[in-house]
């Protein structure tokens, strides 16, 4: 028994142990007792007794074991069966019986309700039982078969003759409580009796409702995974397969390949890793907000790969919104990498950026040629306006370390305006 | 140490057969400093690979199926203390990288790393040394950074990076090679290496919110 217990719960995946599922086998009505005892981990039997004697609490008993019914589903298909023995399926009669008897007699006895009525109650109870039974296998079999025949399933005959013989058991139940168990005049039993028909069709009814209910569900899910799969698909057949089309067709330009894999690694990397990547989770509400330093500073960078087919190792630590300063200061960040890019001689360069409460700096730096500060021309506006102006016009400052043969470093640093705000 | 002629053994874990044998090719085509004995695709024919070859050093891939590079990491290193990890991926994401740090890898290099810096950083970390990479460096700092509203520190000693710690993180950060490093701020190479190794130490220690976080999204702790 421990054994086999083992080895169904390993047959459910993890997330599905927590919730209760009704048994497919085994099963003396619907699979509840069966379901309850699975979850419980006790036997059957006491879960089954439990039910009978609550039955005779005012019919508690038959009332629970019906919402179980309606709100538990089913367990999957797959899942392993237990074998159950004859004297496990007498005892669950003998019980059902029993559980039946008691709710009546009790029922009667405590004069709360006539003999009548409970018989009326009984037999509505064996019918409905008896559709929303065939209703559940009609689900096994149309998970079995794939067809989408909703009440009666792929049954044939038998099937049908069996809704339609609890359809009959409820509405002679119904009839029963109706004529012998109230007393009553002419519109008011008229009233009633249209009510209790449509209880009835509701009640017979309960199945289907419920089964289109998940149905949605399920293909809601579904759904949201083809999407999902279609957009992952889109994404690679419009970035990683075109670029390797591309490089297959430029494979005597090895230049021209590094630039490509190059920008492609980099846009993948954003897509899957990226603020708004794919493989974070969605954060829908963040999207559109201010664009952050780390995230222009590495679109500034990307540029410059692809223009120059160099690559640029980027570091950031800590990030802040960009505001018009810290905007200027990617600019000047930029230039100083093509700057690097074009004159240094190098394929590497390395940018590395941290937010600090007060200040924002950041270092490009590459391992090239150098030269002296003194000896550039003065015709040469690169370094003088276009990095060490923006960078004072901002409010920043430039620090410059290099000499011919030692590589360039070029420091940038900016005082934050939000400082302690 | 008397290993100064012996080429380091090294070992491959990589989902992907075209990289493994890519490193191959270029590790024994540029030095004889370093042997490849042997590679595995697999969590499992990987942790069985080490047990058998026992090799210097794992070259170990963080993505993985059955568990990635932590789940070697997780049962092979306690059968093989000799043997040291070193992560190669091409994930950028900072909870992966830390993740395997924090499971006993000695470094992280990216697969754009060129050979011969590879070829290095294997014999660094066969020698003991911890090898940062600039972005590992940057992610460290990053979860050692002082933020306003981070939870207080319960182990100052494992919880905090000394002043001197945070200068060579930033100047591996920035691209400086050890020897620059030393030179940068008038200490030993020696020294930088010892900062490093104490960084490693606290990384894979700490209990900062930032580090538990990014292990127990894996998880790792």
């Amino acid at each position: 028994m421990d054994i086999e217990r083992v080895a169904e719960k390993a047959a459910v995946p993890a997330d599905d142990t927590e919730k209760m599922r009704r048994r497919r086998s085994g099963r003396a009505v619907a699979g509840v007792a069966g379901g309850v005892a699975d979850h419980l981990e006790v036997k059957v039997l006491w879960v089954r007794l439990a039910f009978s004697l609550l039955a005779a609490a005012g019919g508690a008993g038959v009332l629970a074991y019906g919402l179980l019914w309606v709100f538990v589903p089913q367990a999957k298909p797959s899942v392993v069966a237990k074998e159950t023995t004859r004297k496990e399926r007498q005892q669950a009669r003998g019980l059902l019986a029993l559980g039946f008897g008691l709710a009546i007699g009790f029922g009667s006895l405590t004069g709360s309700v006539d003999g009548w009525v409970a018989g009326g109650i009984g037999v509505t109870l064996v019918g409905v039982a008896l559709v929303w039974r065939e209703a559940d296998e009609s689900t096994r079999r149309r998970a079995r078969t794939g067809m989408t025949s909703l009440l009666l399933g792929e049954g044939g005959r038998g099937a049908i003759v069996r809704v339609l013989s609890g359809a009959a058991l409820v509405v002679t139940g119904m009839t029963l409580f109706m004529v012998r168990g109230v007393d009553l005049d002419q519109l008011q039993f008229a009233l009633l009796s249209v009510l209790a028909a449509l209880i009835g069709v509701a009640v017979l009814t309960v199945p289907f409702w419920l089964r289109l209910v998940r149905d949605l569900g399920e293909e809601r899910t579904a759904r949201i995974r083809t999407e999902e799969r279609a957009e992952i698909a889109a994404h690679l057949h419009d970035s990683v397969l075109q670029t390797l089309a591309l490089i297959q067709k430029q494979a005597d330009a090895p230049r021209e390949v590094l630039r490509l894999a190059r920008g492609q690694e980099r846009q993948l990397r954003g897509w899957l890793y990226g603020p708004a990547g794919y493989g974070r989770p969605s954060r829908d509400g963040e999207r559109g907000e201010a664009v952050k330093l780390a995230e222009a500073l590495s679109q500034a960078c990307g540029e410059v790969e692809d223009t120059f087919a160099i690559q640029v190792q980027q570091v950031v630590v800590g990030d802040c919104e960009l505001d018009e300063r810290l905007a200027g200061m990617v600019f000047a960040a930029r230039e100083a990498v093509v700057n690097a890019a074009k004159h240094a001689g190098v394929s590497e360069v390395s940018v590395y950026a941290e937010v600090e409460p007060d200040q924002v700096m950041i270092f490009v730096r590459d391992r090239g040629k150098g030269f002296d500060p003194k000896a550039v021309p003065r015709d040469r506006h690169g370094l003088a306006d276009s990095i060490r102006g923006r960078m004072e016009r901002n409010g920043g400052e430039l620090r410059l370390r290099t000499a011919p043969g030692e590589g360039t470093e070029v420091q940038l640093h900016m005082p934050r305006v939000t400082a302690g705000a | 140490m008397s290993s100064e002629k012996r080429p380091v053994r090294v070992f491959l874990v990589d989902d992907h057969g075209l990289f493994r044998a890519g490193v191959r090719a270029e590790l024994e085509s540029i030095t004889d400093e370093v042997e490849v004995v042997g590679e595995a695709g697999t969590v499992g024919e990987a942790v069985a690979g080490i047990g058998h070859r026992k090799p210097d050093v794992v070259l170990l891939d963080v993505h993985m199926p059955d568990g990635g590079g932590a789940e070697v990491l997780r049962r092979a290193r306690p059968e093989n203390p000799e043997t040291v990890f070193l992560a190669l991926s091409v994930s950028d994401a900072a909870e992966d990288v830390i993740a395997v740090i924090r499971a006993g890898a000695r470094g992280y290099v990216t697969k754009t790393i060129s050979s011969h810096e590879l070829v290095r950083a294997v014999v660094r970390v066969s020698e003991g040394d911890a090898v940062f990479s600039p972005r590992l460096a940057g992610f460290v700092l990053d979860a050692f950074a002082d933020r306003p509203g981070a939870a207080p520190i319960s182990d100052p000693e494992l919880d905090l990076l000394t002043p001197r710690e945070r200068d060579v993180l930033r100047l591996l950060a920035r691209g400086y090679a050890y020897k620059e490093i030393a030179s940068e701020l008038f200490i030993s190479v020696k020294t930088v290496e010892t900062h490093v190794s104490s960084v490693l130490r606290k990384t894979q220690l700490s209990n900062r919110y930032e580090l538990s976080r990014w292990a127990s999204d894996r998880r790792l702790v």
